[in-house]
């Protein structure tokens, strides 16, 4: 098995058994960054020498006999809209390429303290805004199990490099499914965490109300590794949660016997691959011989989430980009005729064509008239999705269904026709707007390209979405599946 | 210029006030005034990408605490908004301000104009970050942002449009200024911009229930350029309206130094904030518990110490409301009344030799060293004889610039008031045989003669002999 | 409600864009594909619905009145587009 097939904690026991230094780890991941990534795109940035500095002081330290903790000495990839220090960060966007940090952002922070290697930072659709990583203002990421193929969005290149072997696991942001999606679609696991358990200070904003970090990982229990070295309460973010964090991977028991589990009728509905339905249909089967019991149950506000959420996201993020004004830092246009002008013409020389569309709808849905019959009214929707959510909690553990409709599509087929798009996420966007934990894990493939399973739990129980996944992954060979580069 | 009097004129004041916390609303850089340009900046207050505020909770309760001082009912839910706009002093292109759930709503205050008390009602007052300061260069075609002012915790005040004339605004700012002192929320100096005030004015008919239409007047300084600045508008609203025209709803800047106001037209467009929730921070529930804390730190406000001043120290009113102006002031006033019982001379002095000293020199009372101390054991010195009147005037401006008490000055200058008539007897024979000519005019009934003697005398004791004791001395050795 | 070409014009400029003809006469088609998607809302009754802007019970999140270290003034320019004095430079606004 090559070295990037590896579990964490293989890895982990290589390089304290001093079978492995840091150094090989890293020139490992440059290594086959330089053998693939020239087909995948997933970089935006490379930290050369920073990780081979990080790895010299890591390696010195483990000789020391000092490592600590399970992320010790491992190649890492950040999505490019978590700010690092000392890395340019980008978000993908043309306006913000010449952006150099001058803090750092906490879940970086948390991933240098645990002595993780950041290796570069990854591709993903500018600002966070798509599905795809087509609106990347550099270069798309391509699937790495078909290169004709997206990687999914918005954390297209987090996703495509833990499929490749290009790092050991990675942190994207999920708004309204740009972790699980992309997840799905490069066939690796993606854990949106609770709305809370992840400080966002450093994460770029694009909708504030429903950003999060999360870990991309090969498996499930490296999922839970990385989730416990990023979760937890941060002073410097208002909306970080303030409660205790489990043994992530204390719940990896295996056991789901007894549990509960809905599946809404909703997300298995009307245009559903029914290739994606039947590897949903199996792996409900899988638990039900684990000792599991499920039932098909209704979300009724489905059909609504979209809408709501769009309106939402897009108001949100009006407000969030506006600080991209080519005053203070990123690229100001040359020659601006007056003030307005430099304004208008950073922005639309900066911004590519989804984020513009989105700042426009946000700014129309906020304006004056029309706050109440857009924002306010997607706002008292969202108390309508998360009530079902609430409502079913009370019933069930967990609530199991597909993470998105279709496998990956192919490059170009969906550009131009955003509201098809947006209907990609129709599994995905009501749990964010929940609010409430999930993961996607592989439970298929269809013409060669993963389908995922998306496992949503209660607020702050990722234990039990943790556990459940991993009972899963234990009875199937869907996660130890590669591609072929 | 005068005062048509077919218009009556409506006023309403917005007043921002910067609250003295040592941190920004949002981040912990420092609000001190006056630091070089952008050494009091984050990452958070610059607006860089990613960053998030945390509220200052001094900033909530310094805020709660003017609510109650003004008399508001302070919410038991309150939120923040973001208002968006692009400029360049707004390093998040948005403002954290409160729209629809401010910190207090419905409070007054009463003024006095003319002997007579007016209530003037508070609309709202709710919590915001300042933004930064632009200089402009290049002969006016670039500006310079300064970012050390970002996110300085403001209240705003908006009163309801109840004021009538100039001199109501001004008497309103100098309430609110010395509410705002006595709570110690803020410095509330102008000239720092610690308050700053914008007016919305408008005329209408005697007896027209409807407003006319208004102008905003911004860029007022002083309290005094705002009441000349509403003087100059009331006058040219009033022209308007009797040529037939109508007033223009526009924001106007008032120019002190040429008394006129300028429209600002061009300069902005038609402004559509998007209010919404701002995401990154969360709801403040305000408990009947956390409000009855606040409120046990607001001390006596000005309009119960007047009261109070006049019912046991028989102050007048006029009296009364100047020393209770200034919270400093009146704690000094009554500092003193622990070493002296007479309360009207206290606050003659104050009145008079303190307040004329400071407004002469332009100086703060924190500017001199007089304690509440010095001066009532001054007016004891005073009433026991053992200074007189002008040495105490002595005293007094010794104890301004040096903050001695009295006793230890008189002793140090050797300003005891001499009451041995032994003494004073030898002068007083000396002064009657010095000037033959004033003993006589005196003898032959001109009674001013004996006023030049007795200055004669004191001048020859330094001014320390006590005239009491001069002048019946002087008579009894002259009849 | 349909959006049009003024519409799109106006919020351009409340958002500070500039846009080609072209992408107006692109983003008043969508955006009215999307708006008029997003008028399925109003299938649902919400008048006694509250509106949600935070999902977490979370309240009174407050610092206390500390000062913290601010940024040397070399971070505080380093993004800088222009500078003069310490201080960021920008076009005047100017009287349109």
């Amino acid at each position: 098995m090559a070295l990037f097939d590896l579990r964490l904690q293989d890895v982990h026991n290589k390089l304290k058994g001093k079978e492995l230094s840091v150094a090989e780890l890293v020139d490992s991941s440059f290594e086959r960054i330089a053998k693939t990534d020239s087909a995948i795109g997933a970089f935006l940035s490379l930290n050369e020498d920073g990780a081979r500095t990080q790895a010299a002081e890591l390696d010195k330290t483990l000789q020391a006999g000092g490592e600590r903790g399970l992320l010790f000495g491992l190649p890492a990839g950040i999505k490019d809209n978590i700010v690092t220090e000392g890395l340019t960060t980008t978000c993908a966007s043309q306006f913000l390429s010449n952006y150099k940090p001058i803090y750092n952002s906490t879940a970086a922070g948390k991933l240098n303290a645990a002595g993780a290697v950041t290796i570069g930072k990854l591709n993903m659709d500018e600002f966070a805004m798509g599905g795809s990583n087509e609106n990347s203002s550099f270069h798309p990421t391509r699937n790495p199990w078909n290169t004709d193929y997206v990687p999914g969005g918005s954390s297209g290149g987090s996703a495509a490099s833990v499929a490749a072997g290009q790092v050991y696991f990675s942190l994207g942001s999920d708004t309204g499914g740009s972790i699980r999606q992309p997840a799905a679609y490069c066939g690796i696991v993606g854990l949106k965490p609770t709305y809370g358990l992840v400080s966002r200070f450093g994460l770029v904003a694009f909708a504030s109300s429903l950003d999060q970090i999360g870990p991309l990982t090969k498996n499930v229990e490296d999922s839970a590794y990385v989730l416990q070295a990023i979760a937890g309460y941060d002073a410097s973010d208002s909306t970080s949660a303030k409660v205790d964090i489990p043994d992530y991977t204390a719940a990896l028991t295996g056991d789901v016997k007894g549990l509960r589990i809905g599946v809404p009728k909703e997300y298995l509905g009307a245009g559903i691959d029914p290739r994606v339905k039947e590897a949903v249909m199996d792996a409900l089967r899988v638990y039900e011989s684990l000792g599991a019991t499920w039932e098909e149950i209704s979300l009724p506000h489905t059909e609504y989430a979209i809408a709501a959420y769009y309106l939402l996201a897009s108001s949100e993020a009006s407000s969030n980009l506006a600080r991209f004004d080519g005053v203070r830092y990123g690229v100001r246009a040359d020659n601006p005729d007056n003030l307005i002008d430099l304004y208008r013409k950073s922005r639309s020389q900066g911004f590519g064509p989804e984020v513009k569309r989105r700042i426009m709808l946000g700014t129309y849905a906020l304006s004056s008239g029309y706050y109440d019959a857009y924002y306010l009214k997607a706002q008292k929707v969202r108390t309508l999705i998360k009530g079902d959510f609430d409502k079913a909690f009370q019933q069930y553990d967990l609530i199991i269904g597909p993470t998105a409709p279709t496998p990956a599509f192919r490059i170009g087929e969906q550009v131009g026709d955003p509201l098809t798009m947006y209907l990609n996420d129709i599994c995905t966007i009501p749990v964010s707007l929940a609010g409430v934990p999930a993961i996607s894990v592989p439970c298929g493939q269809a013409d060669g390209l993963p389908i995922g399973l998306q496992i949503i739990g209660k607020a702050f129980d990722e234990s039990t979405v943790l556990r459940a996944a991993h009972a899963f992954e234990a009875h199937t060979d869907y996660h130890k599946l590669r591609p072929q580069l | 210029m005068s005062v048509s009097n077919k218009y009556e004129t409506v006023v309403g004041l917005e007043v921002h006030v910067e609250l003295h916390t040592n941190s920004k609303i949002f981040c912990g850089c420092s609000t001190a005034f006056g630091a070089p340009p952008n050494t009091h900046t984050c990452p958070v207050c610059l607006g860089h990408p990613g960053v998030l505020p945390v509220l200052n909770k001094q900033a909530v309760e310094y805020a709660m605490k003017a609510a109650m001082a003004l008399n508001c009912t302070v919410a038991d839910i309150s939120k923040f908004d973001r208002k968006n706009y692009f400029y360049p002093d707004s390093p998040k292109a948005y403002q954290i301000s409160q729209y629809d759930q401010p910190i207090g709503e419905h409070g007054w205050i009463d003024i006095e104009v003319n002997g007579e008390t007016k209530r003037i009602g508070i609309t709202r007052l709710h919590l915001e970050e300042d933004a930064g300061k632009l200089t402009h260069v290049d002969g006016g075609y670039a500006s310079l942002v300064d970012f050390n002012r970002v996110g300085t915790p403001l209240v705003e005040i908006v009163s309801e449009p109840d004021i009538r004339t100039p001199e109501e605004a001004k008497a309103y700012l100098e309430k609110l200024r010395a509410i705002m002192l006595y709570c110690d929320v803020s410095d509330v100096k102008m000239e720092e911009g610690s308050l700053r005030c914008d007016a919305n004015i408008s005329l209408r008919p005697y007896g027209q229930e409807k407003f006319g239409t208004r102008a905003e007047l911004k860029n007022m300084n002083s309290f005094r350029s705002v009441q000349r600045g509403l003087e100059y508008e009331q006058v040219r609203q009033a022209e308007i309206l009797d040529g037939g025209g109508e007033v223009v709803q526009e924001t106007r800047r008032y120019d002190d130094a040429v008394g006129k106001s300028f429209s600002m037209r061009g300069k902005e467009e038609a402004h559509d904030y998007r209010y919404f929730p701002d995401p990154d921070l969360v709801r403040l529930h305000i408990s009947e518990e956390w409000k009855e804390n606040v409120r046990a730190s607001i001390p006596e406000l000005p309009d119960a110490r007047k009261a109070r001043y006049q019912a046991d120290y028989g102050l007048s009113s006029y009296d009364a409301d100047v020393i209770t102006a200034s919270k400093k002031l009146a704690d000094l006033f009554e500092e003193s009344l622990a070493y002296t019982k007479d309360a009207k001379a206290v606050a003659n002095w104050v009145m008079g030799d303190l307040l004329g000293y400071l407004n002469a020199n332009n100086l703060e009372l924190s500017d001199v060293k007089l304690t509440g101390q010095g001066l009532g054991e001054m007016i004891g010195l005073l009433e026991k004889g053992t200074i007189n009147g002008k040495i105490a005037k002595t005293v007094f401006k010794a104890m301004l610039e040096n903050g001695k008490l009295p006793g230890q000055i008189v002793e140090e200058q050797g300003l005891v008031q001499i009451s041995d008539e032994g003494a004073i007897l030898a002068i007083v024979d000396a002064v009657i045989e010095r000037n033959p000519q004033s003993v006589e005019d005196f003898r032959a009934g001109k009674e001013k003669a004996i006023g030049f003697l007795v200055g004669q005398i004191m001048k020859e004791t330094k001014g320390k002999a006590n005239p009491a004791l001069v002048n019946k001395m002087l008579l009894d050795r002259l009849s | 409600m349909s959006i049009t070409l003024k519409d799109v014009e106006h919020v351009a400029n409340l958002a500070r864009l500039e846009l080609s003809d072209a992408e107006k006469a692109q983003f008043t088609d969508q955006l009215n594909a999307i708006l008029k998607y997003a008028e399925k809302l109003n299938e649902l009754n919400t008048d006694e619905i509250e509106p949600t802007s935070h999902v977490l019970p979370i309240t009174n999140v407050m610092r206390d009145d500390v000062r913290k270290e601010s940024l040397p003034i070399e971070k505080v320019l380093l993004n800088a587009p222009d500078e003069e004095d310490g201080q960021i430079k920008v076009p005047a606004v100017l009287e349109s």
